[in-house]
C-alpha cells in the first residue's frame, strides 16, 4: 500500500508536484478563508524547519540557538514600525528589510566567534544563546522589557489582513525553499555536505570550513529574520520570552520538525513541518497541559526510534527494494 | 549600573557580603558539575538534561519537607530517590544512546530536559519555591556581612558529598571499575566489568549529586521548574574550564563562578544575571577555540 503510494508520487516530474502544491496554496486561502492565519503558521512552520536542517542537516551542526534570529527579525520590524513614522506598508517593507539585515549581521557575527567550534561545545553554546537574548530583550526598556512591544493596526478592510500576511509568509516559505534548493545543488551544497562527513578531510581539502558554515548559517538567519518581522504583525505582540525568543516553543519545534521529516534533505523539513503543524493543531487541544511534556517525549522518541526521519526512511525502504528486484 | 559598581568598591565589607553569598551558591554549581564532569567522562554524553535533574531533586526535598521529614533527612532521600531515577533514565533512554554520536545523544538529552521541565511545571506548578530551615544568619563585621547558616552548611555538606564521591571513587571497587570504564570501556569489558551496569550506576550517582544539588539548593535559595537549564550551563561552563576528571579544578571553577555571577547580578541588575550566566558561558568557548585556534586545533 505504501510502496504504491510512494510509487504514484515517484511518478510525478518535480515541476508538477511543485505547480500542483502551488496552486494549491495559491487557492487554499479563498476556499477556506477562516483557515487564513493558520496556513500562514504552517508555511512560518515550514520556514523553522528548513532554516533549521541547513545547519543541523546538511552541515551536522545542532544549533537549539536559531530562533535568536527570529527574534531579531521580530523585534528589528517591530521597531521600525513604531518609530519610522512612514506609512503602514512603506514601514513594513523597511522593517522587514532591516529585520533580515540585522538577523544576517546576527548570524555572521555569531557565525563567526562559534563556528569554529564543534560538537556538544557549539550545541551548548547555541543553547544559551537564544536564552541569552530572550533575558536581555526582557530587561531591556527600549524595545518594552518583559512586558513586550504591540505592532500597529493594519490599516486594510477586515478579512483582508489574514489573507495579506498569508501570502506574504507564503513567498517567504517559498523563497527559502527555492535558495535551498539551488544552494544544495551548487558546490557550495556539496562543501556543506563534505563538512557534515567528515571535517577535518574536508579542511585538509581546501575547503574554508568556518566561512562555508558561516555563510550557512547567514542564509538560514535572513529567512529567520524576515519570518519574524511577519511573524509579529501576524500575532499583533511580541513578548520577549514567548514570542521572540522562545525556545520551549519555536526553537524546540523547528528541532522536532526537520528531524521527524527527515534531516539532510530537501523535502524532509517541509514534510515534516506539514504533518507537526496539522498534528498539533488537531490534537494539541485534547493534551490539556500536557501539551510541552508530549513535545519532549516526541523528541526523544523520534531521536531514539526514528533518527532517519521520514525521508531516510522513504529513501532506506526504496533501495531494499531496489536490491530484491534488479 | 556604574554607580553599583562604585557602591561595591568604596564599601569592602558589602562586597565582601557579595562575593561570600556567591561563592557559597558556587558550592552547589560545582556539585552538579561534578556529577556532569562524571557522566561526560565515564558515557562520554553532554548531559543536557542535568539542570532539570538538579531542579527535581530540589522538588523531592520541597515535597518530602512539606511531608514533615526534617531537613537533615530530606537532603539523603531526595539523592537516594534521585540515584534511582538516574538508574531509571539509564535503562530506559540513555542505555541507547551511549554509543551513537553526539547528535544523537545531545538531542535525546535536550528531549529528556523538556519532558522533566514541563513535568515539573504540571506537577508541582510554576511557583519559586523555598524552604525555610529557620535556622537564622549569622553577621560578621557590625551586621556589613550577613551570611545565612544555611548557605555556610549547604557549602560544606556539597564539598563534603564531592570529597565522598571523589574517595568512592578512588578507592572503592566499583569506583575503580567506573575509572576503568571512563578510560576505555572496550578493555574494560574484556576483564570481565559489566560496562552496561557501570554506566547505569555512573549514570545513578550523577542522579544522586543533582539530588543533593538540588536539595540543597531548595534549601538555601529557590527553585522553580525553568531554572534548570542555567544549571546545565553552569554545571557545562564548569566542566569545560576545569577539564575533566579535575575534582580540584570543579570546586575551584564552581565556587568562582558563584562569586562572579553573584558580583555580575548586583552589578548588572538581578533580572540579568541568566544572561550573564549564559553570556560568560559563550564567551569562554569562543576564548578556548580563539586559543585552540592559534595551535591549529580546534574546540571539539
Amino acid at each position: 500500500m505504501i510502496d504504491l503510494i510512494l510509487d504514484r508520487v515517484q511518478g510525478i516530474p518535480e515541476w508538477g508536484l511543485l505547480t500542483g502544491l502551488g496552486l494549491l496554496a495559491l487557492v487554499a486561502p479563498f476556499v477556506a478563508p477562516s483557515l487564513a492565519t493558520q496556513l500562514a503558521f504552517l508555511w512560518l512552520m515550514v520556514v523553522f524547519a528548513q532554516t533549521w536542517d541547513v545547519l543541523g542537516g546538511q552541515l551536522g551542526y545542532n544549533s537549539f540557538g536559531n530562533v535568536i534570529f527570529f527574534g531579531i527579525g521580530c523585534y528589528a520590524c517591530a521597531v521600525v514600525q513604531r518609530d519610522s513614522g512612514l506609512p503602514y506598508y512603506e514601514a513594513l517593507a523597511l522593517g522587514l528589510a532591516l529585520a533580515a539585515a540585522l538577523a544576517l549581521v546576527a548570524a555572521l557575527v555569531f557565525g563567526a566567534a562559534l563556528l569554529g567550534i564543534r560538537g556538544h561545545y557549539f550545541a551548548i553554546a547555541t543553547l544559551g544563546l537564544g536564552i541569552a537574548a530572550g533575558e536581555i530583550a526582557a530587561g531591556w526598556s527600549y524595545i518594552g522589557a518583559g512586558s513586550g512591544l504591540a505592532m500597529p493596526l493594519y490599516p486594510g478592510a477586515l478579512g483582508s489582513r489574514e489573507l495579506f500576511f498569508y501570502f506574504v509568509m507564503f513567498a517567504i516559505a517559498t523563497g527559502c525553499f527555492f535558495t535551498l534548493r539551488w544552494l544544495y545543488g551548487t558546490r557550495f551544497g556539496l562543501a556543506m555536505n563534505a563538512i557534515r562527513d567528515d571535517e577535518d578531510k574536508a579542511e585538509a581539502m581546501g575547503l574554508h570550513t568556518t566561512a562555508i558554515k558561516t555563510i550557512a548559517w547567514a542564509i538560514s538567519a535572513v529567512f529567520l529574520g524576515l519570518a519574524g518581522g511577519v511573524a509579529a504583525n501576524m500575532l499583533g505582540f511580541i513578548d520577549p520570552r514567548d514570542v521572540a525568543f522562545s525556545g520551549a516553543t519555536f526553537g524546540v519545534w523547528m528541532v522536532l520538525m526537520a528531524i521527524l521529516g527527515g534531516k539532510g534533505t530537501l523535502w524532509g523539513p517541509v514534510i515534516g513541518a506539514v504533518i507537526f503543524h496539522i498534528t498539533k493543531e488537531l490534537f494539541w487541544t485534547y493534551l490539556l497541559g500536557w501539551q510541552r511534556v508530549a513535545l519532549g517525549l516526541l523528541i526523544v522518541a523520534i531521536v531514539l526510534f526514528f533518527p532517519q526521519g521520514i525521508m531516510g526512511w522513504v529513501k532506506a525502504r526504496q533501495q531494499s527494494r531496489a536490491v530484491v528486484t534488479p | 549600573m556604574i554607580d553599583n559598581l562604585l557602591l561595591l568598591l568604596q564599601n569592602p565589607s558589602f562586597a565582601l557580603d557579595v562575593v561570600l553569598n556567591g561563592l557559597l551558591a558556587g558550592a552547589i554549581f560545582a556539585l552538579a558539575a561534578y556529577g556532569m564532569s562524571l557522566v561526560w567522562g565515564v558515557l562520554n554524553i553532554v548531559n543536557i538534561v542535568q539542570g532539570e535533574l538538579v531542579v527535581l531533586g530540589g522538588y523531592l526535598a520541597f515535597v518530602a519537607m512539606g511531608a514533615g521529614v526534617p531537613a537533615y533527612f530530606a537532603l539523603p532521600l531526595s539523592a537516594a530517590v534521585m540515584f534511582g531515577v538516574g538508574y531509571g533514565l539509564y535503562y530506559t533512554v540513555i542505555f541507547r544512546v551511549v554509543d551513537k554520536d553526539l547528535f544523537i545523544s545531545i538531542l535525546a538529552t535536550f528531549g529528556l530536559s523538556i519532558v522533566i521541565q514541563q513535568l515539573m511545571n504540571t506537577v508541582f506548578g510554576s511557583d519559586v519555591r523555598s524552604i525555610d530551615t529557620g535556622l537564622g544568619s549569622f553577621y560578621m563585621l557590625d551586621g556589613a556581612v550577613t551570611v545565612a547558616w544555611i548557605k555556610l552548611i549547604a557549602c560544606a555538606l556539597a564539598l563534603v558529598s564531592g570529597a565522598a564521591l571523589w574517595l568512592f571513587l578512588r578507592h572503592a571497587r566499583l569506583g575503580q571499575a567506573i575509572r576503568a570504564t571512563a578510560q576505555n570501556p572496550r578493555a574494560a569489558h574484556i576483564l570481565g566489568i559489566d560496562t552496561g551496569r557501570v554506566y547505569a550506576i555512573t549514570y545513578g550517582l550523577n542522579g544522586a549529586l543533582c539530588g543533593a544539588a538540588g536539595s540543597l539548593a531548595v534549601m538555601a535559595w529557590t527553585i522553580h521548574p525553568y531554572i534548570g537549564l542555567p544549571y546545565t550551563v553552569r554545571s557545562f561552563m564548569i566542566v569545560v574550564v576545569a577539564g575533566l576528571g579535575n575534582v580540584g579544578g570543579v570546586v575551584a571553577a564552581g565556587l568562582s563562578l558563584g562569586a562572579l555571577e553573584n558580583v555580575a547580578g548586583f552589578v548588572l541588575g538581578a533580572e540579568y544575571q541568566i544572561a550573564f550566566v549564559f553570556a560568560l558561558m559563550v564567551l569562554i568557548l569562543v576564548w578556548r577555540n580563539w586559543r585552540a585556534a592559534r595551535r591549529r586545533t580546534y574546540l571539539s
